[in-house]
């Protein structure tokens, strides 16, 4: 029995711990966090061991692994203690949101011969990994184009008071839709080697962005564009989809299908013909041992507690989630340069989108705007 | 029909009979398992409840009388009709599923835990007010929080028939794995007292769910669950699930058994109708055509004794 602890009991720790306290390999020994009502209700109705402190938790508790749910900014120094106290440790994403700590504490991990995951879920999510194996034996041919969508309503109203909004916590859409979508490109395809023309902007909140639309570049041959926003109410969830394009032909895949089309099919490959061929979620996924909320959720618990038992390295490991990382940090960066736009034609000198505060654009000059 | 019987913890409780087909919601909401396409073309055709009560016509002229339905906030409107049309339809009932657990989901995401209740109880509650002081939560907190979100999503239906309560399979699922066996007992009492209905519980993890609500004293529960030949989303494995379709320890109510359209009606009915202790079978459609054939098909195989109990 592997002995369990998880520090952070929001909406994500909350669902882990009911995966973890369902898992038959597992002990859930203890739980952290900083509001005293959950652990009340938590302590008082699951019986199991609370603590406000995670520091007084690693060294009262003999624990196997830890969940590391907190709000982002907090999670690299848990996530070290946890490590030099000889922890597999499991850590919900973005993981960190400096992409050097995170190759750090992906370094300590690995030569502490440590199980190191994140939670990027998407990765588990049965479509996504046929995607992956059908990239793999190469069926669409080289890849010349991709494109990266996740839409959702997280962010509706010009308010919002969790650490979600706030960027200093590692709030916006950049470290939650975003590097979801980033990690799924990484995952199928590897990381673009540089982004351009990235744009942030606020729908909604006022500190953090809502949306954001940048192109990958993978090589000169190879390009790619990626758009989040989590400020859409026309989805009920978030709904993320990749299609991508190769020599050969074109794949869509979101959570529920895959949808490949095939030029040619030079040799035979498993049960694909020329055209079109679609493959639903209800014949790729699974079975899970406990569901909650999507084969995924649990098929990435069980997949750490496997590769804590048996050895080698996760699917989604702090190595690749630091990979996303700096994948966001480089839209960041990129967001932040001076872009220069192209204009409409009589422009007398090109525009900078980000002119200083006050100063009009040249659209408004010539057409009137608010100053 | 409710019929009032004795029960051994001396409160009286009423015992619904279900009808052999009930009609489920998913397709008014956007929800489809298989395709966001598909999903996204039905929540335009339903975006006017004018389109969903005239399916519910449907149904009810091919004589289905349960509608199952979430407690989706768009709902309203249709229990507005059937309250301001009550003559046109006699005997029709719903089961009303609770909560709509994406509104919680997002509201957490977007207020924290207690943020998003807090946002969901009435203003002027001494309970919201304790939950803006912050408070300590003691068990009678805990159950008058639990019977004031069930109120809150009950509200809808006032009037309306509603014999069986049901906990959605997020919701369910989420406490079963916690181990927060009470929440169960507490929605289940609160569901007979305050609404003299029956409460059911709608799973993924029936066989789990079944051990977990025997072990509180819920005897004979209603479980609302996936049963369907290719095991989709039957989570403790297709022996644990046919324990429980051959056990009678449960009333079951088999849902997705066409896996989101993966099985072809006819395979996928015939597998469900081969087991007697199922006894209501949920499924959703669009047209009158398909909820004709897919009630036909139903009796056509559904076994004359379960029949004869419907």
């Amino acid at each position: 029995m592997l002995r369990v602890g998880i520090v952070g009991l929001g909406k994500m720790g909350l669902s882990h711990q009911s995966m973890i306290n369902a898992h038959p390999d597992v002990k859930l020994v203890a739980v952290c966090d900083s509001a005293a009502y959950v652990l009340d209700v938590i302590s008082k109705y699951t019986g199991v061991k609370t603590y406000s402190d995670y520091q007084a938790m690693l060294s009262k508790e003999d624990l196997d692994c830890l969940f590391v749910a907190t709000p982002s900014r907090n999670h690299a120094a848990i996530v070290e203690t946890a490590l030099q106290r000889g922890l597999h440790v499991f850590c919900e994403k973005p993981f960190g949101l400096d992409p050097e700590k995170s190759f750090q504490l992906a370094e300590l991990a690995e030569s502490k011969g440590l199980v190191n995951q994140v939670g990027y879920h998407c990765r588990f999510i049965a479509a996504f990994t046929e995607a992956k194996r059908l990239l793999e034996a190469n069926v669409i041919g080289e890849l010349h184009h991709l494109r990266a969508e996740a839409y959702g309503p997280v962010v509706l109203r010009p308010q919002g008071s969790t650490w979600r909004s706030q960027k200093s916590e590692g709030g916006g859409c950049l470290f939650d839709y975003a590097c979801h979508a980033i990690d799924l490109i990484n995952y199928l395809v590897g990381c673009p080697r540089g982004v351009s023309g990235t744009v942030f902007n606020s729908v909604f909140s006022n500190d953090v962005d809502d949306e954001i639309y940048s192109t990958l570049h993978f090589s000169d041959r190879f390009h790619g564009q990626l758009a989040t926003n989590w400020s859409d109410e026309s989805l009920r969830k978030m709904s993320i989809k990749l299609s991508l394009w190769g020599k050969n032909g074109r794949i869509n895949v979101d959570r529920q299908e895959i949808q490949i089309y095939l030029r040619t099919l030079p040799q035979p490959i498993e049960n694909l013909t020329q055209g079109w061929n679609v493959r639903y979620t209800t014949e790729l996924t699974q079975p899970v041992w406990f569901y909650v909320r999507g084969e995924e959720y649990s098929a990435q618990i069980d997949h750490f507690f496997q590769t804590v038992k048996n050895g080698g390295s996760s699917a989604s490991n702090f190595r690749s989630a630091s990979n996303a990382s700096l994948v966001a940090a480089m839209m960041r960066k990129d967001a932040a340069r001076e872009h220069t736009a192209v204009v409409a034609q009589g422009a007398d000198n090109p525009e900078t989108l980000n002119r200083p505060k006050g100063q009009k654009s040249y659209l408004e000059r010539v057409f009137g705007g608010r100053s | 029909m409710a019929a009032l019987t004795g029960s051994t913890n001396l409160k009286a409780t009423y015992r619904e009979s279900m009808d052999r087909i009930l009609f489920g919601d998913n397709q008014f909401f956007g929800v489809n398992h298989m395709s966001e396409e598909k999903a996204r073309t039905q929540a335009m055709r339903f975006q006017d409840i004018g389109a969903v009560i005239d399916v519910l016509d449907d149904v009810y002229a091919e004589g289905i009388r349960t509608f199952m339905c979430t407690t989706h906030e768009r709902m309203q409107e249709v229990c507005d009709h059937f309250r301001a049309n009550r003559n046109r339809y006699p005997g029709f009932k719903f089961y009303p599923c609770m909560p709509y657990a994406h509104k919680y989901a997002n509201a957490a995401a977007e207020r924290g835990v207690v943020g998003a209740f807090r946002s969901f109880l009435p203003e002027e509650n001494a309970l919201g007010a304790l939950l803006r002081g912050g408070m300590s939560v003691a068990r009678k907190d805990i159950e008058g929080l639990a019977a004031l979100l069930i109120d809150a999503e009950m509200k809808m239906f006032a009037g309306l028939e509603t014999p069986v309560v049901f906990l959605q399979n997020v919701v369910t699922d989420f406490l079963l794995g916690l181990g927060f066996d009470e929440a169960f007992r507490t929605f289940a009492d609160h569901v007979r007292e305050r609404y003299g209905a029956e409460p059911g519980f709608i799973t993924m993890n029936a066989p789990f769910l079944l051990q977990r609500l025997e072990k509180i004293g819920i005897e004979n529960p209603i479980l609302c669950a996936n049963i369907n030949k290719i095991g989709f989303r039957m989570c403790g494995g297709g022996e644990a699930y046919e324990k429980l379709m051959t056990g009678g320890r449960c009333r079951l109510i088999a849902m997705s058994v066409f896996a989101s359209g993966a099985l072809p009606p006819q395979r996928a009915l015939e597998y469900v109708c081969q087991y007697p202790q199922i006894q209501s079978i949920v499924f959703g459609a669009s047209s009158r055509r398909n909820i004709a054939q897919t009630k036909q098909l139903i009796e056509r195989l559904t076994p004359s004794e379960v029949a004869a109990q419907a």
